[in-house]
């Protein structure tokens, strides 16, 4: 769309280049040459690809993002309050953090790690064992789906790399903390998530950062094996002059589940993509909560690809939009000629709060087998009058029914995460949008 | 207690409840039977404040004050309590949420101090125990999931709880297998008291094997067609509706 501008960010390229990881690996020299040359040719998506009509990615190009480079790795020598990052942290995790678009060893919390598991920054991993990631870096999403992910493959500083061998279950779940401390600063990072054949992990990705505008652009690539179990939460909590651009994209194989959580409260324009292909008789269950205030856009992209027979996918995605701020959800489900029996429910639910807020919502079935379940549904709209009577008919005024049945219609998402520390830490914020008078919280 | 003078109602339009004159005194339990479309639930929605309903004519006057003037939750705190025929599903809001945010509405109404966690949970439990529930149904969101059954008990247990003076049981008995019925039987017979009445709305005679009334109503095409004791069921269960109608045309 916009050469010119992208070429702000091309023209600094060949000054930063030097300085991303992998420079000494050719399969990656490569593929960043090739996806710095789709990146030049197209700029970043224009409103006139389908995918991109709801949201408008200009600021990015008006406003330059640079990545922070010559980076100090140990904290002290930098301005980030390690008081402040620990606060994101889940005490009860393995933790993993980047701070500005960079692992931070000395941040990040791995005693009883077991020694099986691979979990290290992606400049590490790339430096150590090159070879290995070939096999899993642009293999979920190829530079080509769209050209946030070719400028993702260009520019990312850094990552993460977690490695579940097969048969490992964990006992603990791995946090990978994203924050960015610096204004203007445009946070580029690629991470992988591997979870071998009979394997489980729970994973939670935190991106959260210092009130200041600036560039959030992860790309994880996410390799679910055989039989093996996956939950993967994504917490994005940017504050209000953030840009996010978030994808997770996943391959499944035979017999393979993976849970997503994407919980998207932050960030002024904020956009996630989750896409996922179902490998033969495996199970995704794709769950979202957005909450919009002011005029923040938040958008959330959602691919489920049936490629064989025999799964299953269920997704629900839930919005409430206050103020000015707009959601948009776009589901598609898309059912080869070869997936039969394939068995499929979405459904995206938004509860407009103030007249000026808006949803859009476009689901899409794209079906080429014949002997498939498939279903979708949308509503946009308010509470549902049945209930805010039911709760009047127990003596709760109207006010405090439509209170109540708000923060309930967000809760039900948030009911679904099963790590505490995490929940907790959830509820928080939806409690802070809804306050609920004299509740206990372990009564929720 | 309660009034009913000669009340008419529409809805869209068209006269649902064509006149219905009820008394009922404190201590006493009336049924209203009658065949489905007879205008039962209508009734039992307009005494708890739904939307939807036209009031055209009547007055209906609850402890000597006009019910219809009153938002649906002042009259919930002036005693009113429906146990509705097809409880509502609300995830996200458990269970003892509602019930401390409905039992503390109520008292701040009266000018009472709030009930305080532990005095509520004690109250909580004990009443769970007298429904047969488990007390896991507290922390599950209201309704969610439950089976027919687990819902009406759910309204039984609220109504235990907040102790209403005017009980509306709408269909509460539908749906429910015999072990239900009798632990919701037991339930509302637990609550009987000189000084509360109930309504049940009923489409079967056997809900009244189990709490018996004083009065039964018979409402037939937005009408009471016949009122007698608890002996009038009988004759219905035996004879059916159609008699009824037959009497009413001649």
């Amino acid at each position: 769309m916009n050469a010119a501008t992208a070429s702000r960010y091309t023209a600094e390229y060949q000054t930063i280049a030097p300085a991303l990881p992998g420079q000494t690996v050719p399969w990656l020299k490569r593929l960043r040459l090739e996806a710095l040359e789709k990146f030049s040719a197209h700029g970043f998506p224009s409103l006139r690809e389908e995918e991109w009509r709801y949201t408008n990615v200009s600021a990015i190009e008006k406003k330059l993002f640079s990545p922070v480079l010559g980076f100090v790795p140990h904290p002290k020598l930098r301005t980030v309050n390690t008081e402040w990052v620990k606060s994101h942290q889940l005490e009860d995790a393995w933790s993993m953090v980047l701070i500005d678009g960079h692992f931070s060893a000395e941040l990040s919390v791995l005693d009883g790690l077991p020694e099986t598991v691979s979990l290290m920054g992606m400049a590490d991993a790339l430096a150590k064992q090159p070879d290995q990631l070939e096999n899993y870096l642009g293999q979920a999403v190829s530079h080509s789906e769209h050209s946030f992910i070719a400028f993702n493959t260009a520019w990312f500083t850094d990552g993460l790399f977690l490695h579940v061998p097969a048969g490992q279950v964990l006992s603990k779940p791995v946090q990978l903390l994203h924050v960015v401390t610096q204004a203007d600063a445009m946070a580029t990072t690629r991470t992988i998530i591997v979870v071998g054949e009979m394997a489980e992990a729970n994973v939670i990705e935190t991106f959260a950062g210092v009130d200041n505008s600036y560039l959030t652009a992860a790309v994880t690539e996410v390799f679910v094996g055989q039989n093996a179990n996956l939950t993967l939460y994504k917490m994005q909590n940017e504050p209000e002059k953030a840009y996010h651009f978030g994808g997770t994209y996943v391959k499944q194989a035979k017999d393979a589940r993976f849970t997503h959580h994407n919980f998207a409260f932050g960030g002024l324009l904020a956009r996630s993509d989750i896409h996922t292909d179902l490998g033969h008789a495996s199970e995704c269950e794709l769950n979202g909560l957005y909450l919009g205030v002011k005029r923040q856009h938040i958008d959330n992209h959602t691919r489920i690809n049936h490629l064989k027979p025999h799964a299953i996918s269920r997704e629900i995605y839930k919005g409430v939009l206050d103020d000015r701020a707009r959601g948009v959800f776009q589901g598609r489900v898309i059912v080869t000629e070869d997936a039969q029996k394939t068995d499929s429910q979405m459904s995206n639910r938004n509860l407009l709060l103030s007249n000026d807020a808006e949803a859009d919502t476009k689901p899409q079935l794209e079906i080429y087998a014949d002997d498939v379940k498939c279903g979708h549904g949308v509503t946009v709209g308010q509470l549902d009058e049945k209930s805010v009577f039911y709760l009047q008919s127990r003596s709760i005024d109207e006010e405090t029914a439509r209170n109540m049945l708000t923060f309930a219609f967000a809760n039900e998402m948030v009911d679904k995460i099963s790590i505490k520390s995490l929940h907790d830490k959830v509820l928080e914020q939806v409690l802070v949008r809804f306050p609920q008078e004299g509740i206990e919280k372990s009564w929720l | 207690m309660l009034s009913i003078k000669n009340l008419t109602v529409n809805v869209n339009d068209k006269q649902i409840l064509k006149g219905i004159n009820l008394e009922i005194k404190a201590g006493e339990i009336h049924a209203i039977m009658g065949p489905n479309g007879s205008g039962k639930s209508t009734l039992a929605h307009i005494l708890s404040g739904k939307a939807g309903y036209d009031v055209t004519g009547g007055a209906v006057t609850y402890q000597g004050k006009d019910l219809l003037d009153m938002a649906p939750e002042i009259r919930a705190r002036e005693g009113v309590f429906l146990a509705f025929q097809y409880p509502v599903e609300i995830p996200g809001v458990s269970n003892i949420y509602l019930l401390k945010a409905a039992l503390n509405s109520i008292l701040k109404y009266h000018g009472q101090p709030e009930v305080d966690a532990m005095d509520f949970l004690t109250l909580v439990k004990e009443k769970v125990r007298l429904l047969e529930m488990d007390e896991k149904f507290l922390y599950r969101a209201v309704n969610e999931g439950f089976s027919g059954g687990e819902k009406k008990r759910n309204e039984i247990l609220q109504m235990a709880i907040l102790e209403p003076k005017l009980c509306i049981l709408d269909e509460t008995d539908s749906g429910l297998d015999i072990d239900a019925l009798k632990i919701v039987a037991q339930g509302v017979n637990s609550l009987r008291s000189p000084d509360r009445s109930f309504v049940m709305v009923t489409h079967y005679q056997r809900l009244l094997d189990y709490i018996k009334p004083d009065f039964v109503h018979v409402l037939a095409n937005g009408q009471i067609v016949k009122s007698g004791g608890a002996e009038l069921a009988l004759e219905l269960e035996e004879k059916g509706y159609s008699w009824l109608d037959e009497q009413a045309a001649a």
